[in-house]
């Protein structure tokens, strides 16, 4: 089954990060996600900009158009990998991995309806 | 990431935050940072024992000011208040407090605890060495290093500051909208003004000012947090990170200033060129134009280019027409000089500088345009005048050198004909 894992983080935090501290994080999660590449189970992953450049379109009889994201929380959603696993208990694990040593949370959901698009970024 | 580095740059990212609201509470500086730098250190102690707690900030307070009773409470031999081992337990009361500080009040305490730092008594570096220690917590011998000056030069600048600033009236009830909108135009300002210190390097070693960029962009990125819905806080945040995007490419190996043009544009940061130019966009929806957006607004032409030639300068002349109705400078004029000489020739611009020599007759850039113009229109006894003008002027000695280089080209253009001669 395939399961979206949604990065949760301090955002203040990442953004204090250095150019060196940044990149070796993303060195540490590669070594996980490179392997699951290799054998066909990653699906797509982004990061996204910061909270600061987000916009919230609320939709209702008058739709309105809000600066920042949906909600203000002090762990934010900057990302998200889509991964193929044989189970839950393979998904937990995965997401050990990827976040070993990171004070990141990840909430894991089985996706419900993939389709891939056809934008390569 | 270590636990004492993920520490570290909570309490980085926490400080303002928690020292406005202490700031709030003790209504002293000094007393304020006191309290925080305990705080600190039984954070410390704590943390790695039994866990980061789940609202950093809010146990920040809640501890710096426990501290601070506490010590009151020493002195009168009363009974003591519960340690700060205990508040991870306390879920309700944190959560209690968590809630009435997560709404407007870190607002507006972050943005006083910057803005008694843009008090109009304090000349523009001393604003700025007073928010770098009491908003960034840059250590005084950091901020001395970035400004190039002793130790304890600093620690008396800032002293001075403090007390100055002390003596203010620092209004401490909540801003109404008017003077919200007012604190907020002149922390921009200051921000801006940080930045500049660290990118133009008004003198010595530019590499040790890097950081004063950063720390610029990252208060704009706390200013953006807090007043999500103002365009220019959104194109002030967009002009740094679009500016800093250059910062890789903008230093030769030997210390000299790489101009626009001549730079290697693989070595600008992409990430933060993205975000630049999204926030542009997002500003641009309110349809409220100010000084930063344009100014932003020109810096994401450049970075859009992918060659020098690729650049849009009408596009740019037309956004410096903006800027001149909005902001009126000689220096903006100047600019745009630069503009049109690019998408109109060295003549158009050249008689755009002359009702700008009376104004600008101290500024070394006028005379670096002045001369590359003349250069560029064959006239190359003029354009020596003016480089050497720029020269006596020049802040840094990679400014002298750039101007050089032209002299230099001025000369080298002219040898061939005289070798001619001579063979």
């Amino acid at each position: 089954m395939l399961y979206a894992f949604l990065c949760y983080h301090d955002e203040a935090v990442v953004n204090g990060w250095t150019k060196e501290e940044d990149e070796a994080v993303l060195a540490k999660r590669h070594l996980v996600t490179d392997k699951l590449a290799a054998n066909g189970k990653l699906g797509p992953a982004l990061r996204l900009m910061p909270t600061t450049t987000a916009t919230t379109v609320r939709m209702g009889r008058d739709p309105v158009v809000l600066d920042g994201p949906f909600a203000e929380t002090k762990e934010a959603l900057l990302g998200f990998y889509v991964i193929d696993c044989a189970s839950l208990e393979e998904a937990i694990e995965h997401a050990r991995q990827i976040g070993r040593d990171e004070k990141v949370v990840f909430e894991i959901r089985p996706v419900k309806l993939f389709l891939p698009g056809s934008k390569v970024a | 990431m270590t636990d004492l580095a993920w520490i570290d740059a909570t309490l980085r990212s926490a400080r303002p935050q928690a020292v406005g609201a202490l700031l709030r509470y003790f209504r002293d500086l000094d007393q304020t940072e006191e309290a925080f730098q305990e705080a600190c250190l039984r954070a410390l102690k704590n943390w790695p024992v039994n866990g980061p707690p789940r609202d950093p900030v809010a146990w920040l307070i809640l501890v710096g000011r426990n501290v601070a009773l506490d010590d009151v409470r020493r002195r009168r031999r009363t009974e003591a208040l519960p340690a700060e081992e205990i508040i991870s337990d306390l879920d309700d009361a944190e959560a209690d407090l968590a809630e009435r500080l997560d709404s407007s009040h870190y607002r507006d305490d972050v943005l006083r605890l910057l803005f008694i730092c843009c008090h109009p008594d304090l000349p523009a570096t001393q604003q700025i060495a007073l928010a770098l220690r009491i908003v960034s917590g840059l250590t005084v011998k950091e901020i001395a290093r970035a400004f190039l000056v002793s130790e304890s030069a600093m620690e008396q600048r800032i002293t001075r500051a403090k007390a100055r600033v002390a003596q203010a009236d620092v209004p401490f009830e909540t801003p109404g909208a008017v003077e919200r909108a007012e604190r907020l135009g002149a922390v921009a300002a200051m921000v801006y003004l940080l930045f500049n210190e660290g990118y133009s390097a008004s003198g010595g070693d530019v590499q040790v000012r890097v950081p004063l960029c950063e720390e610029a962009i990252r208060l704009v990125r706390l200013l953006l947090k807090l007043f999500p819905g103002e365009p220019e806080i959104m194109g002030l945040a967009a002009l740094l990170m679009l500016q800093h995007a250059r910062a890789p490419a903008r230093l030769a190996a030997d210390g000299s200033i790489v101009l626009l043009e001549d730079q290697d544009r693989g070595l600008w940061d992409r990430d933060l060129i993205a975000e630049g130019l999204a926030l542009i966009d997002k500003a641009a929806r309110h349809r409220r134009p100010g000084a930063y957006q344009v100014q932003a607004a020109i810096a994401g032409v450049h970075a859009s280019a992918g060659r020098p030639e690729d650049t849009d300068w009408s596009e740019i002349d037309s956004l410096y027409a903006v800027l001149e109705r909005l902001q009126p400078s000689p220096v903006v004029t100047l600019n745009r000089a630069v503009a049109v000489s690019k998408s109109q020739g060295p003549a158009a611009a050249l008689a755009m500088l002359d009702a700008l020599a009376g104004p600008l007759a101290g500024y070394f850039h006028f005379f670096g345009v002045k001369g590359a113009l003349l250069m560029q229109l064959g006239r190359s006894q003029e354009a020596r005048v003016a480089f050497d003008q720029a020269i006596a002027l020049a802040h840094t000695p990679a400014e002298a050198a750039h101007i050089r280089q032209h002299l230099d080209r001025l000369i080298r253009d002219a040898e061939p004909t005289s070798h001619r001669r001579m063979g």
